[in-house]
C-alpha cells in the first residue's frame, strides 16, 4: 500500500482549459450558434462563470438550484438560505449548455433537467463538467468533461473558489 | 362493633383539639376521646383497633359543593361512583347543588339521591334545592316544602342567572322566611357573556372571550344589597377575585349574615395555568391573577373566607376533548381537596386548614358535622400526612378524570374513612 | 412545568404551525427567505415544484374562506401534493368526539397535513394535540388567536420594502380584540425586533389589557398615525356594531377609516396593508386602498409563497423518515 497525501490537489486551471476547447470543439460540430449557460449552484456555477467567459456566450448566464426539486427533500429537508434559480431569459426553443463541476451519481442532473422543463421546452441540453467520476446511480453521461477519473469508496471531490481562481482536490474521509 | 382509634394526632378545631389522643367509637358514635370508657374494651371480640401512629385523625370532610352526575348525567358520574371516591378522599358529607336533571325542586329528586346514597353507602349526602322552579329565576321554589320534607340545607339557583332584581329580592325575602341559607354563584351574565377565561392578560394573549372581575363583582354587590335589605342569611359560592373578597369582608365587617368560600384549585393555579389552551383549567368562575390567587389565600387565613369546598364537577372524556371555549367547564376535585387543602400550611395553620374543611363547611350547612365531639356520629378521616403520592389520573376513582392537578405531588394520604362509624374506606400500602 | 412547544419537533425543526408566539426569530427568518425563495416560482411557465409529490394535505375549513382556502390549495399545489378540501358545517360538529372521529377518518386515508381554520380560539392546538406523530398541522386562523401565516406573509411584504426590522414603528388600526390577524402580526413584529408597534381605535375593540401583547394604545388616530412606516388596517366585522361595541360604520370610518388625509401624518414613504377583504368606506377610503402607497394586492401573491414555505418546511424534516440517510 502506498502513503497517500490526505488531500490531492488537480491542475484546476488546465481542466477548465481542456473543457472549454472541448466544448468549443462540441458545439462546432453540434453546429450550435448562440447557446445559453446555465450553471448548477454552486460549484457548476462557478465553472459556468469561466466557461461563459473562455467561449464568449453573448447571452447571459443562467443559475440554477436543484433544492426544490431534490429527490432527498423529504429526508434532509431544506436550507432556508439557498440562493434561488435565475434564469433571465426564455428556455423555448433554445440549446443550452448545463454546467455542474463534477458529475457523481447523476442526481442532482436528473433534478437540473426537470427543473429546466418546468422553464420551458428547450430545443436541446448537452451537459459539460469538470469532473466525470465513477458510481453513476441513473443513466445520464457528460457530454463534455475535462477528465474522468476513479475513486475510492471513501474518497470524495470536491471544487472551491478561492477569489476567483477554482481548485479541485480529492479528499479521503477519514 | 366498637372501634379504638389509637395513637393518632387529633386535630379537631372545633373543640380546639390538637394532641395525641385515642378515640373511642361505640354504636356509630363517638363515646370519647382520651380516656377510655368504662367498660369499652370488654368484649374484645367486638373490638377493632385502628392503629393510627403517625397519622392525623381529622373529623370527616365536609364538601359544601360537589356534582354527582346523578341523576341525569351517568356518563359523567353517578351516587355510587363519586361517594366512593368521596370515602377514598377523607369526605364524609357531601352538599350537592340543585341543578340536576331533573333539578331539585321537588321532594321526589331529593328522596331519589338519598335512596342511591344509602344504597352506596360511601358518603352522606345533604342537598340544597332550587331557588326557582327549574332554576328558570322565574318562580319561586317550593322551599317551605323542600325543607320540611326533602331536609333541603338551604337554597340556590347554582349557576343559573336571576337576571331580574325583583325576583332575587323575593327569593331572599322568601328564603329568610323560611330560615333558609341562600347560596349564591355570583356573575353578570351580560358581563360574563359568552366568557370562558379571566378577562386580562391570558385572555387578550389566546383571544379567548373574558369574564371580567366586573362579572362577579357587579353580582356581588346587587346581591350584597339585597341581603341587607331582605335580611337573608347568605353564602357565597367560589370567590375567585381579590376584589371580591374585599367587598365580603366589608359586608362582614358591616354585620351582613353573608359567609363565602373558595375552591381549592382557585387556590392552587392562576389564569397562567391554561397555557396553550388547556381545557382542564376552564372553570366556571374564570382562575383568576396571582394577585387575587394571594387575596383568596390571605382571605381564607383571616375567616373571611370560611370554608375550601372542591367544587367537584366530574366530566366524561368528550366534554374536554375540544377547543377551550367549546368544552365543559370544571375539574374532578373530590380527590384533590385534602391534598390540596394542606399544602396551603405555609399560609394557614394545619388545624386553620382543617377548620377550613370540615366544621366551617358544617356550620354553614347548619348540619351536624365536622366535629369529634362526643356524642356526635362517628365520621373521621385519617390520614398518614407523611405519605408522598403523585396524582395519576388513570388511579382516580372519580368517573371524571379532568383533572388539572395530574402529576402533581401531593404529602398526606387518607388511610381510613368512618362514616357513622363504620369503616367505608381504607388503604393501609403505606 | 416547563410546557413543550408543540410546535417543533425534536431536532427543533417546525412540526406544526400554530402560532408566531414561541417561535425563535430565527424560525421566522427562515420562514421570510424560504418564501423568498419560493417566489420565483410563480413566475415560471410551469409554476411548480415536485417537492411535495406523493403528500396528501387536507384543507379542514370550519368556518368559510373561499380566499385563505384558495391561496392555501395553490400552494398545495405549486409544491406537487395533492389536496382535499374539506368544508365543515360547524353545526354539525359541535362535539369535540366527532371532530376527533373525523381526524381519525383523515388519517386512516393517509393524510399529511391538517390546513385548519376554525371559529374556536386555540382548535388548531387542539388538533395538533391529538393527531398521529407523523402528522403536521398548519393554523388557518383559530377564533381571535392566531393566523401566523397571514402575519409571516405579512412580515414579507414589509421586509420587501422596509428590510430592517429594528427600524420600524408600525401602526395596527382597528379591532384587536377579535382579531387573530392583529395578534399574530403583534407577536411577529415583536419578535423580529420593531422596537414600536402602535394598536389605534377605541376602547371597546381595543381593552386595555392589549397592552399586555407588547404595544401602544392609541385611541386617537391623528396621534397614533405620526411618522409611522407602515400602516395595517384591519377589517372590521359588520357583527361588531351589535353587542355596543361601535355605533356604526359611518362613524367609524370617520374616526378610524384610512383616509388619503389621514395617511398624510404617516411618513411619506410609508406602506399600507390590509389582510382582506376590504371595506371600502369603512376602514379604508378606495383612493388609499387602490393608491401608490397601498401594497394590499402584493400581500396576496406572497401568500402563496408564505404557505409554500411553511408547509414545505413542516413536511420536509428529517424526524419524518428516521433513518435511512445516504
Amino acid at each position: 500500500m502506498t502513503e497517500r497525501p490526505e488531500s490531492q490537489k488537480l491542475d484546476t486551471p488546465a481542466l477548465l482549459e481542456t473543457l472549454s476547447s472541448d466544448l468549443r470543439d462540441l458545439l462546432q460540430t453540434r453546429n450550435i450558434e448562440n447557446p445559453l449557460m446555465i450553471g448548477i449552484h454552486t460549484g457548476g456555477a462557478w465553472v459556468a462563470e469561466e466557461l461563459h467567459k473562455n467561449l464568449n456566450i453573448k447571452q447571459p448566464l443562467g443559475t440554477l438550484n436543484i433544492t426544490f426539486y431534490r429527490d432527498d427533500f423529504t429526508r434532509i429537508g431544506m436550507h432556508p438560505q439557498v440562493t434561488p434559480s435565475n434564469l433571465p431569459f426564455s428556455i423555448d426553443d433554445q440549446h443550452i449548455i448545463l454546467v455542474d463541476d463534477v458529475l457523481h451519481t447523476g442526481r442532482t442532473i436528473r433534478a437540473a433537467l426537470n427543473e429546466i422543463f418546468d422553464y420551458g421546452r428547450p430545443a436541446s441540453v448537452l451537459l459539460a463538467v469538470l469532473v466525470e467520476r465513477d458510481c453513476r446511480e441513473l443513466p445520464i453521461s457528460a457530454d463534455v468533461a475535462a477528465t474522468r477519473i476513479q475513486l475510492k469508496t471513501n474518497q470524495h471531490i470536491k471544487l472551491a473558489r478561492d477569489k476567483n481562481n477554482l481548485t479541485l482536490s480529492i479528499a479521503e474521509a477519514k | 362493633m366498637r372501634i379504638k382509634i389509637s395513637n393518632g394526632f387529633v386535630i379537631d378545631p372545633a373543640n380546639n383539639i390538637e394532641a395525641k389522643h385515642d378515640i373511642y367509637i361505640a354504636e356509630g358514635r363517638i363515646a370519647a376521646i382520651g380516656i377510655e370508657p368504662e367498660g369499652f374494651s370488654s368484649d374484645k371480640n367486638k373490638l377493632k383497633t385502628i392503629d393510627a401512629s403517625g397519622c392525623h385523625v381529622i373529623p370527616g370532610i365536609v364538601d359544601l359543593r360537589a356534582r354527582l352526575r346523578e341523576p341525569g348525567l351517568g356518563n359523567k358520574g353517578t351516587i355510587a361512583s363519586e361517594t366512593r371516591a368521596a370515602a377514598a378522599s377523607g369526605i364524609t358529607t357531601l352538599c350537592i347543588p340543585p341543578d340536576t336533571t331533573p333539578v331539585i325542586d321537588t321532594t321526589s329528586v331529593i328522596e331519589l339521591i338519598h335512596q342511591r346514597a344509602s344504597e352506596a353507602g360511601y358518603a352522606k349526602i345533604v342537598t340544597l334545592a332550587a331557588l326557582t322552579a327549574e332554576l328558570k329565576g322565574e318562580q319561586l321554589s317550593e322551599m317551605a316544602l323542600l325543607k320540611k320534607y326533602g331536609n333541603c340545607v338551604g337554597v340556590s339557583n347554582a349557576l343559573s342567572p336571576i337576571k331580574n332584581n325583583l325576583v332575587m329580592r323575593r327569593a331572599m325575602e322568601y328564603a329568610a322566611s323560611c330560615g333558609l341559607t341562600i347560596f349564591l354563584h355570583a356573575e353578570d351574565q351580560g358581563l360574563a357573556g359568552n366568557g370562558c377565561a379571566h378577562e386580562g392578560a391570558i385572555s387578550m394573549r389566546l383571544g379567548l372571550p373574558g369574564i371580567p372581575e366586573t362579572a362577579e363583582t357587579n353580582a356581588i354587590s346587587r346581591d350584597l344589597l339585597l341581603i341587607e335589605q331582605t335580611g337573608v342569611r347568605a353564602h357565597f359560592c367560589h370567590l375567585s377575585s381579590a376584589r371580591a373578597v374585599q367587598m365580603i369582608a366589608r359586608a362582614q365587617y358591616d354585620g351582613l349574615p353573608v359567609t363565602a368560600d373558595v375552591t381549592a384549585h382557585h387556590l392552587h393555579l392562576t389564569e397562567m395555568d391554561i397555557g396553550f389552551f388547556d381545557s382542564n383549567c376552564h372553570v366556571r368562575p374564570p382562575l383568576r391573577t396571582q394577585r387575587d390567587r394571594e387575596a383568596l389565600i390571605a382571605a381564607l387565613a383571616t375567616g373571611n373566607i370560611n370554608a375550601i369546598c372542591s367544587d367537584h364537577e366530574p366530566h366524561d372524556a368528550d366534554a374536554k376533548l375540544a377547543p377551550f371555549g367549546e368544552t365543559e367547564p370544571g375539574i374532578s376535585a373530590l380527590e384533590t381537596l385534602l391534598p390540596l387543602a394542606l399544602r396551603l400550611s405555609e399560609e394557614l395553620s394545619l388545624s386553620d386548614v382543617i377548620d377550613r374543611i370540615t366544621s366551617q363547611p358544617a356550620k354553614i350547612l347548619g348540619i351536624d358535622a365536622g366535629t369529634l365531639s362526643a356524642g356526635e356520629k362517628a365520621d373521621i378521616c385519617i390520614y398518614n400526612p407523611q405519605t408522598n403520592w403523585i396524582l395519576k389520573t388513570e388511579d382516580m376513582l372519580s368517573a371524571g378524570h379532568n383533572s388539572k392537578f395530574s402529576g402533581w405531588e401531593f404529602k398526606g394520604k387518607v388511610t381510613h374513612t368512618l362514616l357513622n362509624g363504620k369503616i367505608v374506606y381504607t388503604n393501609q400500602s403505606h | 412545568m416547563k410546557q413543550h412547544d408543540i410546535q417543533l419537533d425534536k431536532d427543533g425543526k417546525l412540526r406544526h404551525f400554530l402560532t408566531i408566539e414561541g417561535l425563535k426569530k430565527q424560525m421566522l427568518l427562515d420562514i421570510l427567505d424560504t418564501a423568498g425563495n419560493f417566489s420565483s416560482v410563480g413566475a415560471r411557465q410551469i409554476k411548480k415544484v415536485p417537492l411535495l409529490r406523493g403528500k396528501t394535505i387536507a384543507n379542514l375549513f370550519f368556518e368559510a374562506s373561499t380566499r385563505t382556502r384558495t391561496t392555501f390549495e395553490l400552494a398545495a399545489k405549486r409544491l406537487s401534493a395533492d389536496v382535499l378540501n374539506i368544508n365543515i358545517n360547524t353545526s354539525a360538529t359541535s362535539k369535540g368526539e366527532s371532530l376527533l372521529d373525523m381526524l381519525r377518518n383523515l388519517e386512516a386515508m393517509q393524510v399529511d397535513m391538517f390546513v385548519v381554520r376554525h371559529n374556536s380560539s386555540g382548535a388548531a392546538h387542539f388538533i395538533a394535540q391529538h393527531v398521529a406523530p407523523h402528522i403536521s398541522v398548519i393554523n388557518a386562523g383559530d377564533g381571535s388567536h392566531a393566523h401566523p401565516t397571514q402575519a409571516m406573509l405579512d412580515m414579507f411584504t414589509i421586509r420587501r420594502y422596509k428590510p430592517d426590522f429594528s427600524k420600524l414603528t408600525v401602526a395596527i388600526v382597528g379591532d384587536i380584540m377579535h382579531s387573530r390577524v392583529a395578534r399574530s402580526q403583534i407577536h411577529a413584529l415583536n419578535t423580529l425586533g420593531v422596537p414600536e408597534i402602535r394598536v389605534i381605535g377605541p376602547q371597546t375593540i381595543i381593552p386595555k389589557e392589549a397592552a399586555h401583547l407588547g404595544v401602544h394604545v392609541y385611541h386617537d388616530m391623528q396621534q397614533g398615525l405620526q411618522n409611522v412606516d407602515v400602516v395595517i388596517m384591519l377589517r372590521l366585522q359588520r357583527e361588531r356594531m351589535e353587542g355596543a361595541l361601535l355605533p356604526s360604520e359611518h362613524e367609524y370610518f370617520h374616526m378610524f377609516g384610512l383616509t388619503e388625509e389621514k395617511l398624510k401624518l404617516a411618513k411619506a414613504d410609508a406602506i399600507v396593508m390590509h389582510p382582506g377583504p376590504i371595506n371600502r368606506g369603512v376602514e379604508i377610503e378606495s383612493s388609499v386602498a387602490d393608491g401608490p402607497q397601498s401594497v394590499i394586492l402584493e400581500q396576496v401573491t406572497h401568500g402563496i409563497s408564505i404557505r409554500m414555505a411553511v408547509m414545505s418546511m413542516a413536511l420536509g424534516r428529517s424526524s419524518l423518515t428516521d433513518g435511512g440517510q445516504n
